[in-house]
């Protein structure tokens, strides 16, 4: 049924490339995502069962126990003994859901033994990231081509347009295998840090310093954008990290420094 | 009893007058459903405005600024504007007649609760045309954002303050009603359970609304006043709001909801023509919703960086509210099994409720496991979640309710093939529209952006005809009632032939004044 929805409604398709039909949650590249990935998961086939067994019982009622077919209503209306085993049931299946969850959080909770530190603040409408070992900072904000196509009515079709809303002029370079410890706040108003291949978000916030730890397991480039409603822009502040191998990091922070010292020489 | 009737015209006032001054319950639960009616066409087109600009991406439209102004007035008029009424309507007719009393307790404070409306939402819809527009912080006004607003912001405040002194007072007054009006032999656990829900609704009103209020008053005075409690500049802290903000937020939530348990509880045993299973587990379900919602708050801002013992204890918490909430849905079903079902318009919205509502119930299982919710947080799947237990949750609720005493309230009944197509449409379009943000939501799409990555093209595409093909449908809906009104089918004391209660034991319409003598319940 659903499909046949679909295929009717996929001829009123505004892009004629059909993208990749995206119906879930991608497993990322760390061990925060990979584990939040699981988790959602195991709870999904846990309600999915829960569904069936509920809307099975109640598709057999509507079809067999119907006044047409000429069924006669039973009379029986309460059962403490019913009531007690749907009750214990179902305290015992969120038991089952708690541990594994509660294993995760303090997994992903715990900063400690971090090699890096990155800062990031949020602005209205960009990024800052600052590297606190290697005394590096610059401001992250959308890219050109994305910024003039989102223009209301700006007449480019952002389908042509290179990764539209989800490129900034200076992307966050980042190491692979190592545990980055990024500490979150902002200047202005809320925003929210969030990539999806590299696991949860949290907030920005005026006034606090928020941590979470990240650590990439393969090298590549990963997009996300604000997740915190912070005014007109929300939706234009996007973020990229390029994940590289250790040496390679190595080497684009030192050309970093010597740039810095570069332009202060000049 | 038509004696009462002419007596009662004599005194009042015709024409308009007659609906400014009523004391009467019936009459005033005419105008809260009505205005209801009318709010929800409003916030309705609100999200076609939303809708239409996200059926593709790039901006064709609307600016962003105007888009958030959409987004936030949509949820403030949807929530306030058209559910609450509408749950206070239906309290308002039905409460008297379930429980055998002639009137509210306290007519003169109804009218009041109702009229209050109209010059609220008024105030609040004028801030759109003001210079710099209406508020576009998000419904939660979350500062510091909330305080950038323009000069609409203490307007909206205000009005927000006039919704919730209204739906205080409509809330003792519901209390009032239960607690001292039911005819004798009514005991507390005769009560139907419509009755119930909303006199534990009321009890959560009076607790949440002045938290509410607070709230908003401590941003009134953070932006006017030189205050600083949300500012961090000043030594305030913005997360205070959201832990306030949301200690409101979550019983609402439930306020939103309660009711509606309340409605299918009544319509399933009509339909099913067998009673309610298991009355008193139902009873005691929704009272530990309604506990249990008082400390589940920060579930809502699991991202805020809370210490983990913090996120451990809403996250038991909040999953500890599956439980009754389970225990609800199975005692729907087991009333089901084994009776003799017809499938009547409102057992049609009420079964699509149960099953899409459980639905939504599954996703917020979903959302309080903390470590997955950082993933789910302020994105597509969260609007997908609420709006699954919102809308085929509370709104099929009361176009069940609507469907089921429209009967009873005006003596006519509605054309039953045109009910099944309204439902039909309604239940079709409503996946359509929610179930494909479930998708763009796992996928990275976060809420409240006016535009999109390209790659969320095609499921917000679906999602925006669904929305449309939703709207077109509710104009049907207006079309049956006026049908219903406009022809004359009459009937009879009970409408339908399974239906229990004191409501119909009174004439199709009521009269007037109904049981000025009260019943006697065994």
């Amino acid at each position: 049924m659903k499909i046949i929805i679909f295929v009717l409604l996929s001829t009123l398709m505004p892009a004629v490339v059909v993208a990749d039909w995206e119906t879930n949650m991608p497993r990322g590249v760390t061990p925060t995502s990979i584990a939040a990935y699981d988790l959602h998961m195991l709870i999904f086939y846990i309600t999915v069962v829960i569904g069936i067994l509920v809307f099975g019982v109640m598709l057999y009622s509507i079809i067999h126990h119907r006044k047409s077919k000429g069924y006669q209503a039973a009379t029986f209306h309460e059962s403490t003994k019913v009531e007690i085993i749907w009750t214990v049931i179902p305290f015992l299946i969120l038991i089952g859901m708690a541990i594994p969850a509660t294993k995760t959080l303090i997994m992903m909770e715990d900063t400690r033994n971090s090699e890096i530190t990155l800062k990031v603040t949020g602005y209205q409408w960009m990024w800052k990231y600052e590297y606190l070992e290697d005394d590096i900072a610059f401001f992250s904000k959308i890219d050109k081509d994305s910024n003039k196509a989102r223009r209301l009515n700006s007449s480019i079709d952002v389908n042509k347009v290179e990764h539209y809303l989800r490129n900034v002029d200076n992307p966050v370079v980042l190491p692979t295998n190592t545990k980055i410890r990024i500490l979150l706040t902002a200047s202005d108003v809320l925003h929210a840090w969030w990539v999806p291949e590299l696991g949860g978000k949290k907030d920005a916030i005026p006034g606090y310093i928020n941590e979470m730890w990240i650590d990439i397991k393969e090298p590549g480039i990963y997009r996300g954008q604000c997740a915190e409603l912070c005014g007109k822009d929300h939706a234009f502040m996007p973020i990229v990290v390029k994940a590289v191998p250790k040496s390679e990091y190595h080497k684009w922070v030192s050309i970093q420094k010597d740039n810095r010292i570069a332009t202060k020489e000049n | 009893m038509s004696a009462n009737l002419e007596h009662a015209e004599h005194h009042q006032p015709s024409g308009i007058m007659r609906w400014i001054t009523t004391t009467n319950h019936k009459d005033i639960g005419t105008l809260y459903l009505f205005f209801s009616l009318l709010m929800f066409f409003i916030g309705g087109l609100m999200a076609l405005v939303i809708r239409a600009e996200l059926f593709e991406p790039g901006l064709q439209l609307v600016v962003p600024g105007f888009f958030n102004q959409m987004t936030t007035m949509h949820a403030l008029i949807m929530i306030f504007g058209a559910v609450m009424p509408a749950f206070v309507g239906l309290a308002n007719w039905q409460v008297p007649l379930m429980i055998g009393a002639p009137d509210m307790a306290l007519p003169r404070l109804n009218n009041w609760s109702f009229w209050i409306l109209p010059f609220a939402f008024t105030m609040m819809i004028s801030t759109l045309f003001f210079e710099g527009g209406g508020p576009a912080a998000g419904w939660t006004l979350y500062p510091p954002l909330s305080l950038q607003g323009g000069n609409s912001m203490p307007f909206v405040i205000f009005s927000i303050h006039l919704l919730g002194l209204s739906s205080i007072l409509g809330a003792i007054n519901i209390i009032a009603t239960i607690l001292n009006m039911r005819a004798p032999g009514m005991t507390l656990m005769k009560m139907p359970m419509f009755v119930w829900t909303w006199l534990i609704t009321a009890f959560l009103l009076i607790a949440a609304m002045p938290v509410l209020a607070g709230a908003i008053t401590m941003l009134l005075t953070d932006r006017f006043f030189g205050t600083s409690f949300f500012t961090a500049s000043g030594g305030g802290d913005p997360v205070l709001f959201q832990h306030i903000f949301w200690f409101f937020g979550h019983p609402e939530v439930y306020i939103l909801i309660l009711p509606a348990f309340g409605i299918i509880s009544t319509i399933l045993p009509t339909f099913s023509r067998k009673p309610l299973f298991g009355y008193d587990s139902m009873v005691y379900a929704t009272a530990s919703i309604a506990l249990l919602s008082f400390i589940v708050w920060a579930h809502h801002m699991f991202t805020v960086g809370m210490p983990l013992a913090g996120e451990l204890f809403f996250m038991f918490a909040t999953m500890l509210i599956a439980v009754p909430t389970g225990v609800k849905v199975f005692n729907w079903v087991a009333t089901m099994w084994r009776g003799s079902m017809t499938f009547e318009t409102p057992m049609l919205f009420s079964i699509a409720f149960i099953v899409l509502f459980t639905i939504g119930g599954l996703s917020g299982l979903m959302l309080a496991i903390v470590p997955a919710d950082f993933q789910y947080h302020d994105t597509y799947f969260v609007v997908a979640h609420f709006h699954y237990v919102l809308v085929p949750g509370a709104i099929f609720a009361i176009i069940a309710a609507v469907y089921y005493w429209l009967p009873k309230w005006t003596g006519k009944m509605y054309d039953e093939f045109l009910g099944k197509i309204h439902f039909w449409l309604t239940t079709i379009f409503v996946n359509v529209t929610f179930f494909p943000m479930h998708f763009v939501g796992l996928a990275g799409m976060p809420r409240r952006i006016p535009d999109y990555a390209v790659q969320f093209t095609d499921f917000n595409a679906i999602a925006s005809v669904g929305a449309f093909g939703f709207g077109f449908a509710q104009v049907l809906f207006l079309y049956i009632l006026y049908k219903a009104l406009k022809d004359d089918v009459t009937v009879g004391e009970k409408a339908w032939d399974g239906a229990q209660g004191l409501e119909w034991t009174l004439s199709s319409p009521p009269p007037y004044h109904s049981f000025e003598t009260p019943p006697k319940v065994e």
